[in-house]
């Protein structure tokens, strides 16, 4: 694996090796007191931010520092790019500078691939932390490592994935990546926030509903989306009244799932829109355990691209 | 006084052809005195009309000029280019646009026509003086606000209405802003998996409707630019069955291309109206053969590096169109049947020259005609490299690729503009 752009690139053998990765560092750190491995010591990382983030940032940043990368933060405020300095000209400098790798997180969809091309004579290894509305595969991953500790696997289960589709870059990611994974995957939504002809993608076992309460009763997981203010405003739906009476996860809808099943939320979360305080709350919610395994699953990728190749040599 | 041996006018029986002054005086066999071209069974079509180029003068000279977009079209087969509005300052009012008619005649390699804006500034709220420009020396018979739509139907009915007085058309970009706002791409499979805000066919073919019904009801002409769906194809077929007096352009883009080109994310193929789908494609190429679409205009479209090399949303939608016409239409036209060489002088001259009221340009090729010709090597294959193409502005989607067809000499008048590959 020379980058990480996007699920819709990896194929089950990779992404199972990122998963069971992630689980060793899991295990080999858990009740350690002090969590710092030397895998990545003398390697640069630079996280480069140029959307607002909190999870995801400091994931990446304490998943370098835990594998002894030195890590660096840029964010798109306090850097030349508030200059007007371009993407590339911003890439190739940090290059320059020594990162072995970017992790780049921007608004524009398939920046992260325009990254990798511009920093493909350089060597320097680029991972997608989100490009506007298309893809965060880490997030995917992590989903993928949550479901697999709570439901024993993900290959034939059924998963639900709710809400605003049609601007989550989470969810693409994760209809590439638990299809590739052979789950069942079901995307459900008001027409509105669907994307263009969702049942023409060239996926298996994808399909789409508009009817939440139909589907519930199958699912071995639900995962949440944030409904995003902007869209509340944009016409895309009625009300946010009518998008929780309709599509929000509440206690009544909770009980509808099969007792196993798990809910998922990549966060942050609109308790009382998308999600009910109750049930965010609840056992079956796996919400924290999600952010635990992203950090393990992030170091798992670095490990995979910043120490993979000594394995090799 | 120039003889061209051997040339095949529209591809058929080889002749020698006499200019004198301009003009053709004899066509024959074993023509000889005065200089001589041997054109080795070149195919000799009328000189091409291109009613949609952007030579960003003045404004993004950075990008392009009039000297430069001159030598490009010469070297394209080009006679007659028509430059678009959205210069800046805007070509609104006779000042900018009798600049641009002058620095095209200093120039001298093709005629340069400027468009005028339809409204103050393109910003679709005021009338511009439609008939200033009119009667500028620039002479102006093709007006537009290309690069936005001129969505208000009532500013829209208005410029139909007056420029009927004028013997001028307006030109139509058909992007209903509405069903635009924030696109990227065209609207389809593609772009959504890409996570690409959608340009939807129905933004383009609601407009084209529109502006047929408006161009009906008030009696005037209507010219669409780059017709890019199958469904406006569907729309302009209706209108012209019951006579609206619509016209229609398609570039080669759209032609050739279609949204398969997005997933690398590079803008060399962010264009707008964007890349549409392979069937959309299709049903261009057939209409462009049916003359339900009346003719091809490059949408030549220079952009600085800098605007390109970037991320997806970021970049400034165009492409380099005048080098490259020539070679895709007779990639997607000549070669699959679709046209011969007949055809081919009605879509890249003949229609044209007559849509913009030209009457020099799209000439039979007969005793007494201007020699305002391109000749065409039917056999010729070549390579695009971007960086040799005239243009100032060296990025292209056609980088590398191989095109079938090459013009090796241009005559505007009876005299060479461009010859094997090089301006005269």
């Amino acid at each position: 694996m020379r980058h990480l752009l996007g699920a819709d690139r990896l194929d089950a053998d990779t992404a199972l090796a990122i998963l069971d990765t992630a689980d060793g560092l899991k295990r080999t750190l858990l009740g350690r007191e002090v969590k710092k491995l030397p895998t990545l010591r003398g390697r640069t990382v630079i996280t480069m931010f140029y959307e607002n983030s909190t999870r995801t940032r400091v994931s990446f940043e304490i998943a370098g520092k835990w594998m002894s990368a030195d890590v660096v933060n840029v964010s798109a405020g306090g850097s030349s790019v508030g200059k007007g300095e371009s993407l590339r000209d911003t890439a190739l400098t940090l290059a320059a500078a020594g990162a072995d790798c970017v992790i780049v997180r921007h608004p524009a969809s398939g920046a992260a691939h325009r990254l990798a091309g511009w920093l493909s004579d350089v060597g320097t290894c680029v991972v997608n932390a989100g490009d506007g509305t298309h893809e965060h595969p880490t997030q995917a991953l992590l989903d993928a490592a949550t479901l697999r500790d709570r439901l024993g696997g993900i290959d034939g289960r059924r998963i639900g994935i709710v809400g605003d589709v049609l601007h989550s870059r989470v969810a693409r990611s994760n209809v590439h990546l638990l299809t590739t994974l052979g789950a069942e995957v079901v995307v459900v939504a008001p027409p509105t926030l669907l994307p263009t002809a969702l049942a023409d993608w060239p996926v298996s076992g994808l399909t789409v509903s508009y009817d939440l309460d139909a589907e519930l009763p199958t699912l071995d997981a639900v995962m949440m989306l944030r409904v995003q203010a902007e869209r509340m405003h944009g016409g895309f739906f009625p009300s946010a009244r009518e998008y929780a009476v309709h599509y929000g996860l509440n206690a009544t809808r909770l009980a509808m799932l099969p007792e196993h099943a798990v809910v998922l939320h990549p966060g942050p979360m609109l308790r009382g829109m998308e999600i009910a305080h109750a049930v965010a709350d609840s056992p079956r919610a796996a919400i924290t355990e999600q952010v635990a395994n992203g950090v393990h699953v992030r170091m798992a990728v670095l490990y995979h691209l910043l120490a993979g190749e000594e394995d090799q040599a | 006084m120039i003889v061209l041996k051997n040339v095949r006018p529209y591809g058929e029986d080889a002749v020698d052809i006499r200019v004198e002054d301009g003009v053709i005086t004899e066509i024959g066999k074993d023509l000889t005195a005065g200089e001589i071209f041997d054109a080795q069974g070149a195919v000799a079509l009328p000189g091409f009309v291109d009613l949609h180029t952007h030579l960003r003068e003045p404004g993004r000279e950075d990008t392009e000029t009039i000297e430069t977009g001159s030598r490009a079209a010469a070297l394209g087969g080009y006679t007659a280019v028509f430059a678009m509005a959205n210069t800046d300052p805007v070509a609104d009012n006779a000042v900018v646009v009798e600049h641009v008619w002058r620095r095209g005649r200093e120039v001298g390699l093709v005629d340069v026509h400027p468009v005028g804006a339809v409204t103050v500034g393109l910003k679709g709220e005021k009338l511009a003086e439609l008939g200033t420009m009119a009667r500028s020396q620039a002479n102006v018979r093709l007006f537009s606000d290309d690069g936005l739509c001129v969505a208000d139907p009532l500013i829209m009915r208005r410029a139909l209405e007056y420029t009927k007085a004028l013997d001028a058309v307006i030109a139509q970009h058909a992007e209903e802003p509405r069903l635009t706002v924030g696109a990227q791409a065209h609207e389809g499979e593609t772009a959504a998996r890409l996570g690409l805000a959608g340009w939807p066919a129905v933004a383009e073919e609601a407009i084209v409707a529109r502006d047929c019904l408006l161009a009906r009801h008030v009696g005037a002409r209507l010219h669409v630019c780059h017709v890019s769906t199958a469904g406006t194809v569907d729309v302009l077929a209706w209108a012209k069955a019951r006579g609206t007096r619509v016209s229609a352009e398609v570039t080669p883009h759209h032609l050739l291309l279609d949204d398969s080109r997005l997933a690398t994310y590079d803008p060399v193929n962010k264009v707008n109206p964007p890349l549409r789908g392979h069937s959309d494609a299709a049903a261009l190429r057939q209409a462009l053969a049916d003359g339900v679409v009346d003719c091809v205009a490059t949408d030549h479209a220079p952009h600085a590096p800098q605007d390109k090399d970037c991320e997806w949303s970021a970049a400034r939608p165009g492409m380099l169109g005048l080098q490259t016409a020539l070679g895709i239409v007779v990639k997607t036209m000549v070669e699959p049947g679709l046209l011969d060489w007949r055809g081919v002088a009605r879509v890249m001259s003949e229609r044209p020259a007559e849509i913009a009221g030209l009457p020099d340009h799209g000439r039979p090729i007969a005793v007494g005609e201007p020699a305002t010709l391109a000749l065409v090597d039917p056999d010729a294959r070549w390579t695009v490299d971007g960086a040799a193409l005239a243009s100032i502005a060296g990025n292209t989607p056609y980088e590398g690729m191989e095109l079938p067809g090459a013009v090796i000499a241009t005559l505007l008048r009876g005299r060479f503009t461009a010859r094997d590959g090089k301006v005269a």
